[in-house]
């Protein structure tokens, strides 16, 4: 079982989570996030006094899935989530010991 | 007394609108703090609507325009004793009538107390987020007493700096329509040395400090606008054309203001942005204030726009000179009062420069600018170290950062979701 975890621009949510809807994900758990790569922060100007904001908000979305399907379900968020500007994000994916149901105590990969 | 129905409505309406403009400035002022903050900076403005709205009918008018002490012309105050709790005749005759020509005197009170009441108001954006709350409310009754309502008495009552007292050059007495010297640049002063003895909040220069809230800002630069025409159409004391002049001029100089702020900032900092044209609604506002019954329309627009385009740059001074006056109190009221009031000089349509007056006007405007500075300086300077001395103004290192609201006022303005998953009813 692996996590898959993306971070991407607010504004691409609704197209990766659709189309991670449409290869079949059915759960997936999402959060605000603030952060920066390569594009760094930006600068806002208030009565002429400049701050520079290093920490732009970001989309973190998460999702479990079995190991064959974790290069796909990566491929997916990329594809969907792509604008080819700095700033995009990034996705990666890490191994998951157990994972439990809480409403029917089942383990492992019957619980995805 | 013949009662004059059309004015005493209208002066009842314009104390009503110039009172909203204290909660649109706590709106104004709110919005412009950290979100850690918003409430005591409200609470501000609120505070000295409680405090100045007591002692107004206490002391205030009578020290405002009861007899001057002193020889006539030359008076700082009124005898705040003669007609004190508007006793003395001041609003009622011995046989129970209501006094004064036309508009009774009592809605007059009511509309004078409004002005004291946002005067001191303006002053706390100088020094949001660090200072005791018991500390400003002290503040609040002693700013309002000892140099808003001698200055009152000065300007409008009859003192030392109205057309009765020694600076009139000729033709030119001293104009302050709407209260140029007796609210902005008294407020502005009072800021800059109240700035200076409070100290720089805590990071101020290095730490962000971003406004939380523009949507507030804007919608307090709004009601500040809307008031402001009882503020300067009230101050016709009429509903006639001079009213209407007075509204048309604020209105003019307002719109004019904003555009003079947002073409400053956008050759500046490459944006037009919304706090420049809430800030410039202001700007405009109060260099109108003295001006708004002595100009043209026309005239209205250049005071605006010099009014927006001087207050953008003026407030970047803080950061040079390094002083937090934190809501920029000195850039916008001291800076657009004292070239409101000194517009005149050049817009006048009387005796300015411009409309084939000479120098003199300009020369009384800038005696009354100066001696209404020195003297709100210098009263501001001793109750502020006063305070110092007795009270403290500023509140703990840890209660300013980690939010004045909370320790304060035991109140937060904002819930986040993890917070409201953990507040549990402790009592009933």
């Amino acid at each position: 079982m692996k996590l898959v975890t993306g971070v991407i621009q607010p504004h691409r949510l609704d197209d990766v989570k659709s189309a991670l809807e449409a290869s079949g994900v059915r759960g997936m758990t999402v959060s605000e996030a603030s952060g920066y790569g390569r594009q760094k922060g930006h600068t806002e100007v208030y009565r002429g006094a400049e701050y520079t904001v290093d920490l732009v908000p970001k989309v973190r979305i998460e999702i479990l899935v079995g190991d064959e399907d974790a290069a796909s379900i990566v491929d997916v968020v990329v594809n969907a989530a792509q604008t080819g500007k700095i700033g995009d994000g990034k996705v990666w994916t890490v191994p998951v010991d157990d994972i439990a149901r809480v409403r029917t105590g089942e383990h492992g990969d019957s619980a995805l | 007394m013949e009662l004059d129905t059309g004015v005493t409505a209208w002066m009842l309406t314009s104390a009503s609108l110039v009172l909203l403009m204290t909660p649109g400035l706590a709106l104004f002022y709110g919005g412009m703090v950290r979100g850690k903050s918003v409430l005591n900076m409200m609470m501000m403005s609120f505070g000295a609507m409680a405090v100045v709205g007591v002692i107004y009918v206490l002391w205030g008018w009578s020290m405002s325009y009861a007899t001057g002490v002193g020889p006539e012309g030359y008076s700082l105050f009124a005898n705040p004793f003669e007609q004190f709790g508007l006793g003395g005749g001041a609003i009622m005759d011995d046989a129970g009538e209501f006094v004064g020509e036309g508009l009774p005197v009592v809605v007059d009170v009511g509309f004078q107390a409004t002005f004291a009441i946002i005067t001191v108001a303006l002053v706390s954006g100088a020094i949001a987020d660090r200072v005791k709350f018991g500390t400003w409310m002290v503040f609040a009754g002693l700013f309002a007493t000892l140099s808003y309502f001698p200055l009152s008495h000065m300007v409008w009552g009859g003192g030392l700096l109205s057309d009765a007292g020694p600076f009139v050059f000729g033709d030119a007495a001293p104009i302050d329509f709407a209260g140029g010297t007796v609210v902005h640049i008294n407020a502005g002063i009072a800021a800059l040395v109240l700035a200076l003895i409070v100290g720089k909040r805590k990071g101020f220069g290095s730490e962000p400090m971003r406004p939380h809230n523009l949507p507030f800002v804007m919608l307090g630069a709004a009601l500040l606008w809307f008031g402001w025409f009882g503020f300067n159409a009230g101050s016709a004391y009429g509903a006639d054309g001079a009213a209407g002049l007075a509204w048309v001029n604020t209105t003019t100089a307002t719109a004019a203001a904003i555009i003079g702020w947002l073409v400053t900032e956008k050759l500046r900092d490459g944006s037009a942005t919304s706090l420049g044209a809430a800030s410039g609604v202001v700007a405009g506002l109060v260099a109108i204030t003295p001006a708004a019954g002595d100009v043209s329309p026309v005239g209205a627009i250049f005071v605006g726009l010099i009014a927006g385009a001087l207050s953008a740059f003026a407030v970047g001074l803080k950061f040079k000179f390094g002083y937090d006056d934190s809501l920029d109190v000195v850039g916008i009221h001291l800076v657009a009062g004292l070239w409101g009031t000194l517009s005149l000089g050049f817009f006048a349509t009387s005796t300015g420069l411009f409309y084939g007056g000479d120098f003199a006007q300009l020369g009384v405007q800038a005696v009354i600018a100066l001696v209404a500075m020195i003297f709100a300086g210098v009263v501001t300077l001793v109750i502020g170290l006063v305070l110092k001395a007795t009270m403290g103004w500023r509140i703990s290192e840890e209660a300013e950062v980690s939010g004045i609201d909370l320790a304060v006022h035991s109140e937060t303005a904002y819930e986040t979701i993890a917070q409201g998953s953990v507040i549990k009813e402790v009592r009933s």
